[in-house]
């Protein structure tokens, strides 16, 4: 909302500069974008060209004697209307515009002692600009005064505050509600509004009809006026516009805008003589029903929109826009006004739909049934005194609403315990007189000019507020109203008191970063939005997307159903920039739609590619078996040591893994995870990548950590190396030896893996180092060679291993 | 006699001077000093001696045979010290050659500001308390005194999945969910850091963003303790010395509502171009819980009053580690993560 200085002063004295009122508003809860002058330009004086010659060296430049009253100054101007006999805008020298500074100067050899000025050189916005300004200078009026301030002859001497207004305060959509807001800020009186016409004796209610179809208009009012005369209106009226950032049009036109400002309350006037049923009505458009709107673009609407129809077919959009049919043009006379008030919900839907407009911006955010009145009245007013209208007698009235002050109570008690301090209840009742509020005590006006002792028995007051403040309903509103205009900086801040207790958060989470962090990884942030295409990369399984319905960009149009894509999009990056180390992780969210349900999960998701291993001799690539290590860390940290296994199962892996070097990692044969890895088509280089569901994972009992004896006896330790098939894993050997080896087995561990010279083609060859070992006595070497025989028996029935010879 | 074991050590001694090594003095005492060794022979040939010259060919015998021995063990110190010398020469190695070592890991800029705001109010017993990033409307708008249609919802852009589900625009939407589960009505003091989504994005949004928001609820909370909160929460991430402004505003869950800023940290007040002149910046938003959300999730606005504040996270993230550009929070550059590889510095108070 622009508001113009000059346009509330109408209503309320004033005399703090337009930056301490944008200060003052911002501190009451107003924040504001800009605050200054509306044309900021300076230096400026009307003069009258008396003379005018071409520039001997240039095909169009002229050469000029302006009078500025004082002086008469050569000036060089290149505009095409400049003529002799023509008012100017003079900037002179020294003048600051927006866009220049002016200075004395030679132009061609020609002395130029300033500028004429169009309107955009003094920057007015370009959609202002009409006439000869588009490719010339400013033509001022012939009465415009030689000398005089030119800013200040056309009414656009003004200051404006741009503000940035908060959901709830429509009421500051207009300039009476600032008024109220600076009266209340300032305790200042707001002047009344000047409603006076003369009306005719016909009666309109007899000849006009207003019909409400439906339940979303509750104020629906009409009032005509005959025989206006349709012309440019005052240059006060159309500075106030401007500077409110509403384009003039002509006196009719800008009534309605100027009073929609005024008030707050949208107006339609129609050519009356283009409704011909004699009645307007109020209803919900039917489905596909279209609209020709102002703008000229026929709209399909639907029945969720409300329509204004002459009784036979739509005329208007209601509370967006007027019909094309039914508008104000040069040749009109005869005007019906309506003010309506439609439920703001409805508005905002088919606005958001369609297109939004200074009058949809008011409805959504609620009015005042008095102003719809009182907008009436004023336009009649004006109509009467700048278009010479004929008002015709009455009003064609539909009204449901509540029109008398809401009447809400409080207590002191409520005020101070919410905000935390104690305040005087004079200074509280001093905060809604200011507002312009009225106080009662036990039915009781309040005066305003009771004492602190008068009250001291006096706990609770009615507070009438009245329509106008939409966004007060409930006492704390009102509270909010005390903290605003008493000002809340005298609060000591304290801290709650309430119980000690320890607080809790999610530390499994915590120590799992700080385990990866430690494993040398780096973490990430990566956005959960990704192309449809990519998110369920590395995932295999029956979930549908999740999409947004209404995205920003195709690149990010669906919530990613696994981090890998998101992991592997940084990945690009990085390798894009020369960084080919990486060894990243990250915790977060992935989603999925299952069976009509949505849902989510947290994973941990690591990628690793290029060194890991730092130092000379050490610098070898990423393997499989790094990110291995990784994912066996955290499990073993998490507690799961012993209890997780990899599945191998090439025909259910993801399409994104190579199937050579992948795994699905199973706790307890539950999978809750993949490792491997990206496939060569994705990436030819080596790219490992682990994923991890944790919320399945964390869902696991976990034993609780605990001492256990260690054993005083020696432990025995036997190598065994076997030739087998090459296929066979290495997890099912071992798997089996533990299984043949007997309680006495404690420890396994692969030492070697051959393959080559000396070793069959289509083989290879395991080496194990076995340990043995008992906690209550010594082995014997008969006991563990019996083990060892046993293991190299079964192992070579299940897996026809072989002893290496 | 004398002369034959005088030339024997002269010869002898000769010989041990001569050695090169460890081996050749060996052969060396073997050959005189061994069973078989000349002078042992010489000992051994004592019988025939007269019994006069026995005790004196004898002492002189062993005379030389210890100065023999000396000699050898002297010489095979001398030996043992020149190996030991060789070998230390051999293993010298350069020590400034780089360490092995697996890569240092890091921790995002991001979750460690969530960390350092977590533990704060952990200290000051307040929960931790999580919710879903695809939430309803139900829980983000609704139950936060946000009806559909409401104005307020322009104040943020919205992704939607369907028209009841959605990617959440604040983090206050656990708010509800945390009233909802407390049954028994215990004082409530949570947090709810996490990632919140709007339809923005440009040099300064992003339309993934992290937020914190606090929640207190039980008998008589009043803005003085919601004053004082926040006192200690911006005053420990941004600067003991800053002070706040409530300045009032708007928001549907909150009445009255008040946005906070704080005492410019790069001017301290004087004005630069960071506050845009005004000396203040805009840090969090709060208020009062609107008894209407208090209302609507099972406590009574006439028994139950609270506080409830949220704020941006990215941009504390880049106050305090001097981020100029959010992008680069989720750009993931491994040489922008590397940075945040160490402790940050502490204000330890010392006793």
């Amino acid at each position: 909302m622009k508001l113009s200085i000059n346009f509330v002063k109408e209503y309320l004295d004033l005399d703090q500069d337009v930056k301490q009122i944008a200060e003052d508003m911002t501190k009451a809860g107003n924040e504001y974008d800009e605050a200054g002058p509306l044309l900021p330009a300076s230096k400026l004086t009307i003069g009258k060209v008396i003379d005018c010659k071409m520039h001997p060296d240039s095909d169009h430049l002229h050469v000029c004697k302006v009078d500025i009253g004082t002086e008469v100054l050569n000036i060089v101007c290149g505009a095409p209307n400049v003529r002799t006999g023509l008012k100017v805008i003079v900037a002179l020298d020294g003048a600051v515009l927006p866009e220049k500074t002016i200075k004395r100067g030679i132009i061609r050899g020609q002395e130029s002692n300033g500028m004429l000025c169009s309107m955009s050189e003094l920057g007015l916005e370009h959609k202002f600009i009409e006439g000869p300004d588009k490719t010339g200078i400013h033509e001022l009026p012939e009465d415009a005064p030689i000398g005089g301030d030119p800013l200040a002859y056309m009414k656009l001497k003004d200051d404006v505050i741009d503000f940035d207004l908060t959901a709830n305060r429509g009421d500051l959509l207009s300039i009476l509600g600032m008024a109220y807001e600076l009266g209340a800020i300032y305790d200042k009186q707001v002047k009344p509004m000047n409603v006076s016409y003369q009306e005719n004796d016909e009666d309109l209610s007899k000849t006009f009809q207003v019909k409400v179809g439906t339940e979303n208009c509750k104020i629906f009012l009409a009032k005509k006026v005959k025989n206006v005369q349709i012309k440019e209106s005052p240059d006060y009226i159309k500075a106030r516009l401007i500077a409110s950032g509403i384009r003039p049009i002509n006196n009719v036109v800008d009534i309605s805008n100027y009073v929609m400002l005024e008030t707050g309350q949208p107006l339609h006037f129609y050519d009356a003589d283009t409704l011909p049923n004699g009645m307007i009505e109020a209803r919900m458009a039917k489905p596909g029903e279209t609209v020709k709107t102002l703008d000229g673009i026929e709209r399909t609407l639907t029945d969720e929109d409300i329509v204004i129809s002459d009784g036979k077919r739509a005329i208007g959009l209601a509370g967006v826009m007027g019909g094309y049919d039914t508008e104000i043009t040069e040749n009109t006379k005869n005007i019906l006004i309506e003010a309506a008030i439609f439920d703001p919900i409805k508005i905002r839907k088919t606005a958001k739909a369609l297109l939004r407009s200074e009058a949809s911006n008011r409805f959504e955010k609620g009015l005042d049934p008095n102003r719809t009145y009182l907008a009436i009245e004023r336009s009649c007013h004006l109509l009467q005194e700048l278009a010479g209208a004929e008002v015709v007698g009455k009003m064609a009235i539909y009204d449901k609403t509540e029109k008398a002050d809401k009447a809400i109570d409080i207590t002191f008690e409520n005020i101070n315990r919410i905000l935390g301090m104690e305040i005087p209840k004079v200074a509280v009742l001093d905060v809604f007189r200011k507002l312009g509020f009225t106080c009662e005590i036990n039915k009781k006006k309040v005066t305003f000019q009771e004492k602190e002792e008068d009250l001291a028995t006096v706990e609770k007051i009615t507070v009438l507020v009245p329509r106008r403040r939409v966004d007060i309903s409930i006492k704390e509103d009102l509270i909010e109203e005390v903290g605003r205009i008493y000002g809340v900086d005298n609060i000591v801040g304290k801290l709650p008191s309430v119980p000690i207790k320890p607080g809790s958060y999610n530390k499994t989470m915590r120590q799992i970063r700080n385990k990866m962090v430690d494993l040398g990884l780096n973490e990430t942030l990566s956005y959960i939005l990704v192309n449809d295409k990519e998110a369920k990369m590395g995932t295999k399984d029956d979930t549908e997307l999740v999409r947004l319905l209404d995205p920003m960009t195709e690149e990010r149009n669906t919530l990613r159903h696994s981090i890998i894509p998101s992991l592997y999009k940084i990945y690009e990056y990085n390798q894009a920039r020369n960084n080919y180390d990486i060894s990243i992780f990250e915790i977060g969210k992935s989603f999925y739609k299952k069976d009509e349900e949505y849902g989510e999960e947290n994973m941990l998701t690591c990628l690793m590619t290029g060194r890991y291993y730092l130092g000379i001799g050490q610098n070898q690539e990423v393997n499989f078996y790094v990110i291995k290590g990784i994912a066996e860390e955290i499990l073993d940290y998490l507690g799961f040591a012993e209890r997780y296994r990899l599945k191998v199962d090439p025909e259910n892996m993801p399409e994104a893994f190579h199937p050579g070097q992948s795994a699905f990692i199973s706790v307890n044969n539950d999978i809750v995870g993949v490792i491997g890895r990206l496939h060569p088509s994705i990436c030819k280089e080596a790219v490992y990548v682990m994923e991890i569901n944790l919320d399945h994972l964390l869902a696991k009992k976990v034993s609780k950590m605990k001492y256990k004896e260690i054993s005083k006896y020696p432990t025995i330790k036997k190598d065994l190396a076997i030739v087998v098939d090459r296929d066979m894993i290495s997890q099912d050997i071992e798997m089996q030896i533990k299984k043949s080896g007997g309680s006495s087995l404690e420890k396994i561990e692969v030492f070697d893996q051959y393959m080559g010279k000396g070793i069959e083609e289509g083989k290879k060859s395991l080496a194990y180092s076995l340990t043995f070992g008992k906690d209550d006595r010594t082995l014997t070497d008969e006991e563990v060679n019996a083990s060892l025989e046993k293991i190299i028996l079964d192992l070579g029935k299940k897996f026809k291993a072989e002893l290496r010879k | 006699m004398k002369e034959q074991i005088e030339s024997m050590k002269q010869k002898a001694m000769e010989q041990i001077a001569k050695s090169e090594n460890a081996q050749a003095l060996n052969d060396v005492r073997v050959q005189y000093l061994g069973k078989k060794g000349e002078l042992t022979a010489v000992l051994r040939g004592m019988g025939a001696l007269s019994a006069e010259e026995r005790p004196i060919i004898g002492s002189l015998v062993n005379v030389v045979k210890e100065e023999l021995e000396t000699r050898i063990k002297e010489k095979e110190a001398q030996f043992a010290k020149e190996e030991l010398e060789r070998r230390l020469k051999e293993e010298k190695i350069d020590v400034t050659l780089p360490s092995s070592k697996i890569r240092r890991g890091s921790k995002h800029p991001l979750n460690r500001i969530i960390e350092e705001v977590e533990d704060l109010f952990v200290s000051m017993g307040y929960d931790v308390a999580e919710g879903p990033e695809l939430e309803t409307d139900e829980y983000c708008f609704e139950r936060l005194n946000l009806p559909k249609g409401h104005p307020a919802r322009d104040m943020q852009d919205t992704f939607y999945i369907t028209t009841e589900y959605l990617l959440r625009t604040q983090t206050s939407a656990v708010q509800a969910r945390v009233m909802m589960a407390n049954e028994e009505k215990n004082p409530i003091r949570v947090i709810v850091p996490g990632k919140t989504y709007r339809r923005d994005d440009d040099a300064t949004h992003s339309h993934q963003f992290n937020q914190v928001e606090g929640l207190v609820v039980d008998k008589n909370i009043s803005l003085a303790d919601l004053k004082g909160t926040l006192e200690v929460f911006v005053r420990k991430m941004l600067g003991e010395d800053l002070d706040l402004r409530f300045r009032p505003s708007y928001f549907p869950f909150t009445e009255p509502s008040y946005e906070v800023d704080v005492t410019c940290f790069k001017c301290k007040g004087k004005g630069c171009n960071l506050c845009k002149q005004t000396g203040w910046i805009e840090v969090l938003g709060s208020g009062i819980v609107h008894p209407n959300v208090l209302k609507m999730n099972g406590y009574d606005p006439e028994k139950y009053s609270g506080f409830a504040f949220g704020t941006g996270l990215d941009r504390l993230a880049m106050f305090k580690y001097g981020i100029t550009d959010i992008r680069l929070l989720y750009q993931n550059d491994v040489r922008f993560l590397e940075q945040f590889d160490r402790k940050d510095e502490e204000n330890e108070i010392k006793y």
